[in-house]
């Protein structure tokens, strides 16, 4: 066995599933997909070298991500678009049934925007989505906005087929006359991703592109071929960002990076004052009609507060008085977007004059940070609490919690503890 | 190696933190009738019999007191198998002392809230690390490593389930409000490990899939609306005991019960869950009211400016505006 630990051969592996495909070996991709479902097996042997493999790997990611995240994340309170408008325009020309993505990119891309759509709604709750089909050289709504996500789902999923070309200004075309219906304070969005390598168009696309940057919309384009140069335009002229994916796993990443509210432009959108209703719960066993489906219910919904209709879900919109429904956990979902984290620091232990203060555990889950040997493993900590927190913690505060456990410990946050 | 199935091991082991609020403003207070050490009698009895239910339970316990929060008591700690009660004990005593010795204000008006959020975050933190243990089988670093090693060979796959118990006893405070939201959010959300890092070798159809249910005990004279939310949206059980005597009654029947029993066993359930939010302007409960658009500050009337962010509304009257909001609006909100 090779004693690299970087590499090793493929037949040491039987990936269990596509999504557990390793991808970061240092610089290599993966230069063949398996698809068999078998079990990965081990024996006595291989344990030992897949284990420091594994800590390789598990601090190779790590770093990736946090030099990821301290590109794109800044410590100031930017204005962000909160209530967004977005489009999602899906290529389903012949380049979408390429196999070079298994089993094919369409298959591939609904996948991922299922993925999308869901963390979508979770990080915007009071955002609608809608999706754009291109097709045989014209552009077809798939679904109207909406803030569901099981009806978008629902439809992508139908049936997936590719034919034909796909025309880019057809698509924006499209778009824009339907975004041009939204209310001037919601943020325009569209997010194209395109597999073909041209465009088969009826008329002027410049213009198109001009029309969209006027009605304010931000396009970006997420493409899984090569580089387009339209496509570089038109995000350049509308100040969306174009990306090309390498893989399965980097198109994820790039999709997943518009699910955060973007910077917001201020003439984009004009400020307002939305009217919102709070319905409350009813109680379980009240038997009432509900109105989005029409039958009798029992218990287990929420009552309008202005025409005291019945609602299943929330947010949603009341049938019969046109009232935003949502409920409070829902805006504050979108708060941290608001209010961010400072991204911590790095601690590097020639840098500490005080060999004293070598931290000594991870503040969040109590991980030792010292290494056999008292050499101390690489941590980070808190500019305003000081305190110190492992790699993993660090990660999962900024990506998922968006709180610092030392600076929410400790009521006096400028406190240094002994 | 044929692996084992993890379903034999992936329902019944559970990991539980607990978080005990040691606020002394209210232990100390005309609004308990529970003694603390009473309570605390009741606390060790219970995790005692969680750690009984099954031999890989894990139980570890966080403080929240009124200036700090810590770890008290961590059941995978090889050091003191025997002595464990004194350890909590005598680690809990160290606690409350420090939280008092911190302490800058020299008096609080009426009982002051307990840093809930803070807690929350130690130990969504620490129910993560210890997932990431039972995936990534490292020994090289970790104190925990020789408790989960031998496990390891026999079965892929431990720990799967992880949530809390919370004794509450005081009244919520909006300017916690949205630190504690952030946790309840993320202990909603799938805790995917595979989505942050390339868990390769472990990979499990099971994993993935990693919910913290919070549940709450509340002792105080009121119910907590922060709590009852928390539990609503994760799916856990609120819980107001009547009758203090038998608390470790109510702990033992109630959130004893390992997550996958929960599918078949007749839970409390809450009576109404409020979810109405209060004014920016006022504090008081709407059910209907304005939002900024540009910084989600909610109002009970229609304003000029926003107070929050500046910002000046409806410069461009479109029929959407709100400065008619008497007349029925024909025109959706949304498109």
């Amino acid at each position: 066995m090779n004693k690299d630990a970087n590499f090793l051969p493929e037949s040491t592996f039987k990936i269990s599933n596509e999504d557990s495909i390793c991808r970061c070996i240092a610089h290599e991709k993966p230069k063949a997909y398996s698809t068999t479902l078998g079990r990965v097996v081990l024996d006595k042997e291989e344990k030992c070298l897949t284990k420091r493999l594994n800590t390789k790997i598990v601090f190779i990611t790590q770093e990736m991500q946090r030099q990821r995240r301290l590109r794109t994340t800044t410590a100031a309170r930017i204005q962000k678009g909160l209530i967004r408008y977005l489009y999602i325009v899906i290529d389903l020309s012949r380049a979408a049934g390429e196999m070079d993505y298994k089993p094919s990119r369409m298959v591939v891309v609904a996948r991922q925007v299922e993925a999308f759509i869901r963390e979508f709604f979770d990080q915007n709750p009071l955002s609608q989505v809608g999706l754009v089909t291109l097709k045989d050289g014209v552009a077809n709504s798939l679904t109207s906005l909406g803030g569901s996500p099981e009806s978008h789902i629902k439809a992508l999923m139908g049936k997936l087929t590719s034919s034909g070309d796909a025309s880019l200004q057809n698509g924006l075309d499209l778009v824009q006359s339907l975004l041009n219906q939204v209310p001037s304070y919601g943020h325009r969005e569209v997010l194209i991703l395109y597999s073909a390598l041209s465009t088969c168009d009826p008329g002027e696309i410049i213009e198109t592109i001009q029309k969209c940057k006027a009605s304010k919309i931000r396009c970006s384009v997420i493409g899984l071929s090569a580089e387009l140069y339209i496509c570089k335009y038109l995000c350049q002229e509308t100040g969306g960002s174009y990306s090309v994916a390498l893989d399965e796993f980097h198109l994820k990443e790039l999709i997943f990076e518009h699910a955060p509210p973007p910077p917001a432009i201020a003439e984009f959108a004009v400020a307002n004052l939305i009217k919102m209703g709070f319905p409350q719960r009813a109680a379980e066993g009240v038997i009432s009609i509900c109105s989005c489906h029409k039958e009798a219910k029992v218990g287990g919904g929420y009552t309008c507060p202005r025409c005291k209709a019945r609602v299943c879900e929330l947010p949603t919109e009341c049938q019969i008085c046109g009232l935003t429904l949502v409920s409070s956990p829902h805006l504050a979902r979108s708060y941290h977007h608001l209010f961010p984290i400072t991204p911590f620091d790095d601690v590097t232990p020639s840098a500490t004059n005080n060999p004293n203060k070598l931290p000594k555990i991870c503040f969040g889950c109590q991980l030792s940070l010292l290494n056999p040997g008292n050499m101390p493993a690489p941590c980070v900590s808190c500019p305003k609490c000081e305190q110190f927190f492992c790699l993993d913690c660090d990660i999962y505060i900024h990506e998922s919690l968006h709180n610092c456990p030392g600076c929410e410990s400790f009521r006096h946050s400028k406190l240094v503890v002994a | 190696m044929t692996p084992v199935s993890s379903k034999l091991y992936a329902d019944d082991v559970s990991l539980l933190m607990v978080l005990i609020d040691t606020n002394p403003f209210f232990w100390n207070s005309a609004q308990s009738t529970l003694p603390f050490s009473k309570f605390l009698t009741h606390v060790l009895a219970f995790l005692n019999s969680i750690l009984l239910l099954n031999k890989m339970n894990q139980v570890v316990v966080i403080a929240a007191g009124y200036n700090s929060c810590g770890y008290i008591f961590d059941s995978s700690d090889p050091q003191n198998q025997n002595k464990r009660a004194e350890d909590l004990l005598h680690k809990l005593e160290e606690f409350v002392d420090n939280d008092q010795e911190i302490c800058r204000e020299e008096s609080v008006d009426g009982p002051g809230f307990s840093l809930l959020s803070g807690s929350l975050s130690m130990a969504l933190c620490c129910i993560l690390f210890f997932l990431f243990i039972a995936l990534r089988c490292m020994d090289v670093q970790l104190n925990y490593a020789n408790i989960f090693r031998g496990s390891f060979e026999q079965c892929h796959f431990i720990l799967s389930h992880g949530y809390y118990a919370y004794m509450d006893l005081q009244m919520d405070l909006d300017s916690i409000y949205v630190a504690i939201m952030n946790s309840i959010f993320s202990a909603q959300r799938s805790m995917n490990p595979s989505v942050s890092m390339v868990i390769v070798l472990l990979a499990d159809e099971n994993q993935g899939q990693l919910q913290v249910p919070i549940d709450s005990c509340v002792l105080g004279a009121q119910h907590s609306a922060f709590l009852q939310q928390a539990s609503y949206i994760t799916g856990g059980v609120y819980l107001k005991p009547q009758i203090f005597d038998g608390l470790f009654q109510y702990l033992s029947t109630v959130f004893a019960t390992d997550l996958h029993s929960r599918c078949f066993l007749q839970l409390p359930k809450p009576a109404g869950v409020d979810f109405r939010a209060s004014c920016f302007c006022h504090k008081n409960t709407i059910d209907m009211g304005y939002i900024c658009s540009v910084c989600l500050s909610i109002f009970c009337k229609h304003q000029k400016k926003c107070s929050t962010c500046g910002s000046v509304f409806g410069q461009a009257q479109t029929q959407n505006s709100s400065t008619t909001p008497d007349r029925k609006m024909k025109t959706p909100v949304d498109g």
